[in-house]
């Protein structure tokens, strides 16, 4: 059976058109790429709820915390390449120093951006991201996951949210019955010896990455975390404790990803088996098709799977 | 408008501003002190805010852009009695609800966290936009410095408050054309200032920003429909005279002793007043 594809970008403003009908308080700004993001849908049915501020990256953040104060619930939407660099200072600022409930939606993420090039594949958010403190960071892997999470991102009070969506229809990892909470992670298949945690378009790689190492007798259980912050620990001190080996997978730089995040929550942990961190080294995107920067870079699932037989091996 | 408390309130501002920044040791006094009459008008006569509770539902929205400026801020919310003047003395201290730039999170009456220039004016807006969306007849006041304006999103901002129509928005210029590095005309001109505004789709007015009475006229602006900016002229340092005009005091502190002999000579103006 052909699994059904979606892009999370797409789930997200099916998610908009919900919360438009269930939540009178969310208002949805974006800059100039309301039909790129998805956001188009809101702003056709909502037009006095939605804000179109034009290619202004950090005044588009500075509104969001405006209709924030007021009482609204802002969902600002962007490519994230601007959302986190261009309007950093914003975000860190003006959005998260005063802890205010704005759901940053980024669209576009990594190098599935594919032909515009480097210059638009954020390949370092997560990283911007999560070291804000009080930041949420939230990767979706699939349609439903990222519909879940932008429903959960409304209910959030306490402070902002960041979820990383992606251009490209990715094929649905989430169980059936999934449902998506922050810091906990999403375990797929039996317990083994070699432990694949991913995000994003990530974890349909890994999932298959799976399948051949399983061809060559080496067993692996495939854990989507999609909540990088909060960090479900627990889950990853028990996986720490009876895996021989710990992979790390994401459509991001190794530096201050996920693979770092998980580093980070296990460096103290007496039981700690080698981490093989998978994602892009220390350089930037290029322009190309997505299934062929993910050649090039390293992140099919052909070359996850023969990255982590040959860890083993040595 | 009762203008003789409108001056005392302004003086008594800025026997705080000087008190808190050298009791601080560091702090902006400069464009600080050059507020008090604005803060005064705002705090005292033109905002509708609360006698006690400064989160009540229903108030104006004074957001301070110019986050150095805190001590002005503070001045102003002591002098209105949400907190006391003993605790303008912690300014800048460690566990201090005043913090070196306002944060919202630690003191009621901060409206918006503030500090990073040019960020101000685009939350007013959302909150502009947000009171009006929800038909509340609220009025937002954001408050800029003149070498702000050197910030590009201070321009983003006023293209969309245009664009949007935002008559519930007035925006105030704190015009003393001076920054840290020194004049802004040297260090980058701003000028022409009511014209960029204009050709922003802003309403502007030009007052002196020490007088009450000028101050009035230009927030009684007959409405067109567009956003409207108070350009203030105003001193840097006003009312301490060796601050005055004096780009070295944007950023520095008085000492204990000129902080007492400031309220001193206050006090002696008024006794004579």
């Amino acid at each position: 059976m052909q699994a059904k594809l979606e892009a999370t970008r797409d789930a997200y403003g099916r998610a908009l058109l919900t919360l438009g009908e269930t939540r009178p308080d969310v208002v949805v700004l974006d800059a100039d790429l309301s039909k790129s993001t998805k956001t188009a849908g809101f702003a056709a049915k909502y037009p006095e709820r939605f804000f179109n501020i034009g290619i202004a990256e950090a005044d588009l953040m500075g509104t969001a915390c405006g209709l924030a104060l007021a009482g609204f619930k802002p969902f600002a939407s962007t490519f994230a390449i601007f959302a986190t660099g261009r309007a950093y200072d914003q975000v860190r600022n003006s959005v998260t120093y005063p802890r205010l409930p704005v759901v940053i939606a980024a669209t576009h993420a990594g190098l599935t951006v594919g032909p515009d090039g480097g210059s638009h594949q954020s390949i370092e958010d997560i990283a911007l991201m999560r070291v804000l403190p009080g930041m949420q960071v939230w990767v979706p892997a699939d349609g439903e996951e990222a519909y879940q999470m932008i429903l959960a991102a409304a209910t959030v009070e306490s402070g902002p949210v960041y979820v990383r969506l992606g251009r490209q229809p990715v094929p649905r990892v989430s169980p059936e019955g999934y449902a998506f909470v922050p810091g906990t992670a999403c375990v797929l298949g039996e317990a083994a010896p070699v432990a694949i945690i991913a995000c994003g378009v990530m974890v349909d790689a890994s999932l298959q990455a799976a399948r051949l190492l399983q061809e060559q007798g080496i067993r692996s259980q495939v854990i989507n975390i999609s909540s990088i912050k909060p960090l479900d620990k627990s889950l990853l001190a028990s996986v720490a404790g009876r895996s021989e080996l710990i992979v790390t997978v994401e459509e991001h730089l190794v530096a201050g990803g996920l693979g770092s995040a998980c580093a980070e929550a296990l460096a103290a942990n007496k039981a700690r088996p080698p981490h093989l961190m998978i994602g892009v080294d220390d350089r930037f995107g290029q322009s190309g098709e997505p299934q062929e920067l993910l050649a090039a870079y390293g992140l099919t699932p052909e070359r996850i799977a023969s990255r982590i037989a040959q860890t083993l091996a040595q | 408008m009762n203008t003789i408390l409108l001056r005392e309130k302004a003086q008594l501002m800025r026997k705080l501003i000087m008190q808190s920044i050298a009791e601080a040791g560091s702090g902006h006094p400069g464009g600080s002190l050059s507020l008090a009459e604005i803060m005064s008008y705002l705090y005292f006569f033109q905002a509708k805010l609360h006698e006690t509770d400064p989160l009540c539902p229903e108030r104006d929205r004074i957001i301070l852009s110019k986050g150095h400026a805190a001590p002005v801020l503070y001045a102003a919310l002591a002098a209105k009695g949400y907190i006391s003047e003993a605790e303008t003395l912690t300014l800048r201290k460690l566990g201090s609800r005043l913090q070196g730039h306002p944060d919202m999170r630690k003191l009621p009456g901060v409206e918006m966290s503030t500090g990073s220039l040019g960020q101000g004016l685009s939350v007013a807006n959302g909150l502009a936009m947000g009171l009006r969306l929800q038909g509340k007849p609220n009025k937002v006041y954001a408050i800029l410095g003149d070498g702000e304006l050197q910030e590009g999103q201070v321009w983003e901002a006023a293209m969309t408050a245009a664009h949007y129509k935002l008559t519930n928005l007035t925006a105030i210029v704190d015009y003393n054309g001076l920054q840290i590095d020194g004049h802004t005309s040297a260090v980058k001109r701003v000028e022409p200032l009511a014209d960029k505004w204009q050709s922003f789709g802003w309403q502007t007015v030009t007052v002196e920003g020490h007088s009450f009475t000028d101050l009035y006229r230009g927030f009684h602006t007959e409405r067109d429909g567009s956003p409207l900016v108070v350009i203030a002229r105003t001193v840097k340092g006003k009312g301490v005279d060796y601050m005055e005009n004096v780009a070295d005091w944007h950023g520095k502190a008085p000492s204990r002793e000129q902080a007492r002999q400031y309220a001193e000579m206050l006090g002696v103006s008024k006794d004579a007043g």
